[in-house]
């Protein structure tokens, strides 16, 4: 069963951001127990392009396609067996990230 | 055979045999859904069929093969199988009759599903009440007073949320236990509460099916979970609890508090099971818990032969020791009420004004404000406080009895 793993900043209450080292090592973790599949850190939100070309031509948008104080920040696909061992992980990654962490089965 | 007999058979074995029968259809077939529409069948097929033939002899083997033969075909005909494991597991023929052992860790595992953290704490009450407990949907929906559709849809969210994300049908191991059982336990004690003084202009102010159940599922845990003190703790809360109940409630209709209940209506074999749970508790010699506390408590309340008897400065040394357990503003109020008694209205009306910023909106805080005024005198402002409370409280009982105390002030 595969699992997105989403973190999740706050604009304006963020959270730390020396966590590089920590989520390192979370992640050779991830990878020596088989829960690896991918994971990426997201560039700000203010990097973002919104398309829309449901109409006649494509629309071209700067900025989010929410505009909220929480964001996406990164995220990650673990495969696990369950959810409880999805959410075990992710409250270990919660407190690594120092983040809000939102977990999502794959359909 | 007769019609009432097999209608009394039945209804024995929806108590004793729903969650069985739903459980070991869960672990069978890995669907909540599937495991309780066949076991629904299966029920219905009784009623149609043991006042005709009689009640099998052993009527709960006899409604797992028939709800197993129910979900066989279902599945077929609805031919959804995407899944090869599925029908791998749908076809590998009749389910050979479990040890109970193994049937019993099967209900277990049925609750701690239902009551898995990552669903919401309303949702896991419906969840447990209906798959667990057997209650039909207009059951829960009137008991806590959501609309049937709403009720019907939280549930169905559920069950594909617990599917979607592959919530695991399993008892939790051994270091999650502890965290997990006490949601099983918290979502025990709202049944037992509702049912205990039940909301709404409408309900019954006791809802003695609620109260039933919320013990008979709290036993269940602590026949599979013996040692654990707080779930023994809980089952003592609610027995003892519960034998007050056919004091409580005049004949009027009103709330009888607990300084005028006829002491004489309480249920002794409650109350002596509940002594002997605390009893147990205390000499297991560990520190107790929420519960174990306050099943404690109310071990000292069934103690006392009338109001002037009781131990007030036990009850309040209880109370002290659950508040550095639970520092909320509950526990704070009831441990005032406890004060008054030893120490007089004046030191717990003080105590009780302190928590008026986090309680402004509980009808209880208002209800014990009113009785200190009044018992201080001030019965101006004791009326202000019966008025607010009356405005908050949820129970008929409960309103008419405030409303008669607030009447009396002079």
């Amino acid at each position: 069963m595969r699992y997105l793993i989403s973190v999740i900043d706050d604009k304006s209450n963020p959270g730390s951001t020396d966590r590089r080292p920590a989520i390192s090592a979370f992640n050779e973790r991830l990878v020596a127990e088989g829960h690896w599949v991918f994971a990426g850190g997201l560039a700000d939100t203010d990097a973002a392009t919104v398309v829309d070309n449901r109409g006649e031509q494509a629309v071209f948008s700067d900025g989010p396609f929410v505009e909220s104080k929480e964001y996406l920040a990164g995220v990650w696909v673990w495969e696990a067996p369950d959810l409880d061992v999805a959410l075990q992980l992710a409250a270990e990654a919660s407190k690594v990230c120092d983040r809000k962490i939102e977990v999502r089965p794959f359909r | 055979m007769n019609d009432v007999d097999a209608r009394e058979a039945i209804t024995r074995a929806h108590h004793a045999e729903w969650a069985r029968v739903v459980a070991s259809l869960t672990r069978r077939f890995g669907d909540l859904d599937i495991a309780e529409e066949a076991a629904a069948e299966a029920f219905a097929t009784a009623v149609r069929r043991w006042p005709a033939d009689g009640v099998p002899p052993n009527p709960g083997a006899w409604l797992t093969t028939t709800a197993n033969r129910k979900a066989i075909d279902r599945i077929r005909r609805e031919s959804r199988r995407d899944d090869k494991h599925k029908e791998a597991r749908m076809l590998h023929g009749d389910v050979p009759p479990e040890p109970l052992g193994a049937i019993d860790d099967d209900r277990l595992r049925l609750i701690f599903t239902c009551c898995h953290p990552a669903l919401a704490m309303q949702t896991r009450v419906a969840l447990t009440l209906r798959m667990v407990g057997g209650l039909t949907v207009p059951e829960i929906a009137r008991a806590f007073l959501v609309r049937e559709t709403a009720l019907e849809q939280r549930i169905t969210r559920a069950k594909a949320k617990i599917k979607a994300a592959r919530i695991p049908y399993r008892v939790p191991s051994a270091e999650d236990l502890p965290t997990r059982v006490s949601g099983v336990l918290a979502v025990l004690y709202l049944v037992f509460n509702e049912g205990y003084l039940a909301t709404g202009p409408d309900t019954d102010p006791v809802r003695h099916d609620l109260t039933a159940e919320a013990i008979r599922l709290t036993r269940l845990i602590r026949a599979l979970l013996p040692d654990d003190g707080e779930v023994a703790g809980l089952l003592a809360l609610m027995l003892l609890t519960e034998a007050r109940r056919p004091a409580r409630i005049s004949a009027a209709g009103e709330l009888v508090t607990l300084n005028e209940q006829d002491r004489g209506a309480w249920d002794a074999d409650l109350i002596a099971e509940g002594h002997r749970l605390v009893r147990e508790r205390l000499a297991s010699g560990t520190a107790p818990g929420r519960y174990q506390i306050l099943a404690a408590i109310n071990a000292v309340h069934t103690s006392a032969r009338d109001i002037r008897d009781t131990d007030w400065s036990q009850i309040l040394a209880l109370y002290d020791q659950l508040v550095r357990l639970d520092p909320s503003p509950i526990i704070a109020l009831n441990r005032a009420i406890a004060l008054a008694e030893l120490d007089g209205p004046q030191v717990a009306l003080a105590a009780v004004d302190r928590l008026e910023d986090k309680l402004a909106g509980y009808h209880a805080y208002h209800a014990t404000r009113a009785d200190l005024l009044r018992r201080l005198g001030r019965s101006r402002q004791s009326r202000a406080a019966y008025d607010k409370a009356i405005e908050l409280a949820g129970n008929t009982a409960e309103t008419a009895y405030l409303t008669r105390r607030r009447d009396q002030l002079r």
